[in-house]
């Protein structure tokens, strides 16, 4: 599926894993909590960067401690209206205080896109024929905010105290 | 009232090009009807029996008149001439069509309105007091938190793809006239024992399949931090609310088997985490700054008895019955609060036409009247009245057929729109309301039996709130006939409570009698000016039910 992360096409360099495909020694891969919890050890013992495919129902507290040796957390959309990852994005960036890669996979809408983003999101898998300009619409739709959110805009509040006193 | 800055009315324009796009791809089959469901549910359009229904907010139920204007203006131009008030405090027109849907909303947003969340699995309007401001037992104008909770929760990042909808409601008062308990969530404004403001909150009141009343989850939040406490709620709820089952999404399910301690426990830590970011704090200058818009008008020193009201009591009989009974006290001697009853005789309650909307209006500039309330219960309400201008006031009400003397009386009826328009409905509630107004439409009759809340739901999703109701009726469908369930001992304000189901369901044309026969067994058995909740509450089930079913 193409990838984009921080708003441009990029090649995805993390192989997918299933639960009984090999663990690569040479590039970056993904895989399920419920693999990493099995092979834990081996997993972290390799060199290559790694992250966890977290499905809806799993939260990122799951991962505990070892939260800092994953470069990516992906959180699963299974369809669009489950909208618990944007609660998950969320509390990694905030209370877990994750920095690497938050990626959006499975089932979701254009116009969640701009949601995705102001909780944390940085990468998306996105559909066949998905155009970039579309990426670029979705977070451009609606100029102001109102709520202060892990994407750091300026939000219509703080727009209004720095307005020259009437 | 609140006026949008030039932030508001970027962000509401904005939607309406958004959802001109979202149109666009649906019309040119980029959406699939799936896909856009949830998008245009997201701003209250519905996909109904006849065409599509259009639900336009209405923040805490206030209006200007240049906005009945436009309401009035949209119901001629794309509508059948009306529209429809609902429990919500909103306006639904239920013969929009799809492609100059877009046309309504830049219509509406002229006038600083707008559909944002009035629908789909989010923050719903924030409702509030209807006579918030003028209420004599009022703490605080609930309206200032109400428009900062609107902001916070307007296009909200985090919710707005909830297990389901969430409605919030916020009042001022110690008498409740917004059924807080029955709300997912629910603000009221407290004084604690220093004399200080704070916010009680709670959580899990619902109607529906599963009724349930809500509890406290905060019992005095400091003002500062009441946005965090209500994102630390919405935090929870949209981890841990049931997603697996639709009947059992929304926050009641998840609160009441939690518990009121586990749940506590768990808002608690979100709140922790939340308010010490500081991110979502309430400074007070904010609160005062946008409570400067919801300022009281510039009240006259008035005497209390007016004698221009008082002769008009004495000299005509219908003003001295809606004095009576559609009047309330104002909290500044001279004034008195008016509600205007949308349930006239023969009525569909809570719609109003065009022209009604219209004379408002000019009803409202003629009394310098800069605002008019919707209420939950489906009427107007003008909030600052003088007294000696009421005769006049009454009659102009009266040549737009809105004089009706009926609120709070039996005839007041909470009703959905039912299966005449609603595609979820199961039974037709418009002429099951209409039929039991008729058994009650002599005035005498009414004020005899004095306060009595009747509502009525066309299906179980309980729109006309009927699990509230003194008297509730739920319309269900048994192969292909409707019959009516009825329940009583429901309340929706400061004594909530849910209605015991009476027993089997009755006919179409039995309903109504056996609501005059329970309340003729009220009638019977009062004593010291009890209302019927109270003698119900007294007296138990038994004797009604034997009332109800006696003629079977």
């Amino acid at each position: 599926m193409p990838l984009i992360k921080n708003g441009v096409f990029v090649d995805d360099p993390y192989a997918k894993l299933g639960d009984a495909d090999p663990l690569p020694t040479d590039r970056p891969f993904v895989l399920s909590l419920a693999r990493f919890r099995k092979e834990r050890d081996q997993v972290l013992a390799g060199n290559s960067a790694r992250g966890i495919q977290l499905k809806s129902d799993e939260s990122p507290e799951a991962l505990g401690h070892d939260l800092p040796r994953l470069s990516v957390v992906a959180l699963e959309f299974p369809k669009f209206r489950d909208g618990r990852a944007f609660s998950w994005a969320r509390m990694l960036r905030t209370r877990l205080g994750f920095a690497g890669e938050i990626r959006a996979t499975g089932h979701f809408l254009y116009d969640q896109i701009n949601f995705m983003h102001r909780t944390g999101f940085d990468a998306f898998e996105v559909p066949d024929g998905f155009r970039l300009e579309e990426f670029a619409r979705a977070l451009g739709e609606i100029t102001n905010v109102y709520q202060p959110s892990v994407d750091g805009r300026t939000t219509v509040r703080a727009l209004r105290s720095a307005l020259p006193r009437s | 009232m609140y006026r949008y800055d030039e932030f508001d009315a970027r962000l509401v324009r904005d939607r309406v090009e958004q959802f001109r796009y979202q149109v666009n791809r649906r019309l040119k089959g980029e959406l699939s009807e799936d896909e856009f469901k949830p998008l245009r549910l997201m701003n209250g359009l519905y996909l109904q029996i006849h065409a599509y229904m259009l639900r336009i907010a209405i923040p805490y139920g206030t209006l200007a008149a240049r906005q009945l204007r436009k309401l009035a203006h949209l119901a001629r131009t794309y509508d059948k001439g009306y529209g429809h008030f609902t429990t919500r405090q909103n306006l639904q027109f239920h013969w929009a069509k799809l492609v100059q849907v877009p046309d309504m909303l830049a219509e509406l947003a002229e006038v600083e309105m707008h559909c944002l969340q009035t629908s789909g699995n989010c923050i719903r309007n924030i409702s509030a007091d209807q006579f918030a401001g003028a209420a004599a037992d009022e703490i605080e104008d609930p309206r200032p938190l109400a428009e900062i909770i609107r902001q916070w929760s307007t296009l909200h990042p985090e919710f707005s793809f909830l297990p389901r909808k969430f409605k919030i409601a916020v009042s001022g008062s110690e008498h409740d006239r917004t059924a807080l308990k029955f709300h997912d969530m629910a603000v009221q404004i407290v004084r604690n024992e220093a004399g200080e403001i704070g916010y009680r909150v709670y959580a899990g009141g619902g109607m529906g399949r599963t009724p349930y009343v809500g509890y406290a989850v905060g019992d005095f939040i400091a003002r500062n931090d009441i946005l965090a406490f209500l994102e630390a709620v919405l935090r929870v709820y949209n981890m841990h609310g049931r997603r697996d089952n639709l009947w059992k999404a929304r926050i009641k399910i998840l609160a009441h088997a939690l518990g009121p301690e586990e749940m506590r426990r768990q808002v608690e830590r979100e709140f922790e985490e939340i308010r010490a970011s500081g991110t979502l704090a309430l400074p007070a200058e904010e609160l005062a700054r946008i409570e400067k818009y919801f300022a009281p008008p510039a009240f006259e020193t008035l005497p209390d008895d007016d004698p221009a009201f008082a002769a008009a009591e004495k000299s005509d009989p219908d003003f001295a019955n809606w004095a009576r009974t559609n009047l309330t006290r104002h909290r500044i001697a001279g004034y008195a609060i008016a509600t205007i009853s949308l349930k006239p005789p023969g009525g569909v309650p809570g719609d109003i036409s065009h022209e009604q909307l219209d004379g408002l209006a000019d009803l409202m500039d003629t009394f310098g009247q800069t605002e008019i309330r919707v209420s939950h219960e489906q009427n107007l309400v003008l909030p600052h009245l003088r007294k000696k201008d009421l005769p006049a006031v009454f009659a102009r009400l009266k040549a737009l057929g809105l004089a009706t003397a009926n609120a709070g009386l039996a005839t007041d009826i909470i009703c959905c729109p039912g299966l005449d328009y609603c595609d979820l409905a199961n039974a037709r509630s418009i002429p099951v309301a209409q039929h039991i107004a008729e058994r009650f439409a002599d005035l005498e009759k009414q004020h005899a039996i004095g306060e009595l809340k009747i509502k009525i739901s066309g299906c179980i999703n309980a729109c006309g709130h009927h699990h509230a109701g003194h008297i509730g009726v739920l319309g269900v469908d048994k192969k292909g006939v409707e019959y009516y369930q009825l329940q009583l001992g429901g309340s929706g304000a400061e004594d909530a409570s849910i209605g015991d189901i009476l027993g089997p369901a009755f006919g179409e044309h039995e309903i109504a009698g056996a609501v005059e026969r329970v309340v003729d067994v009220y009638l019977a058995r009062r004593v010291n000016g009890e209302r019927f909740l109270d003698t119900y509450r007294r007296l138990g089930m038994a004797p009604f039910k034997e009332a109800a079913y006696a003629a079977h």
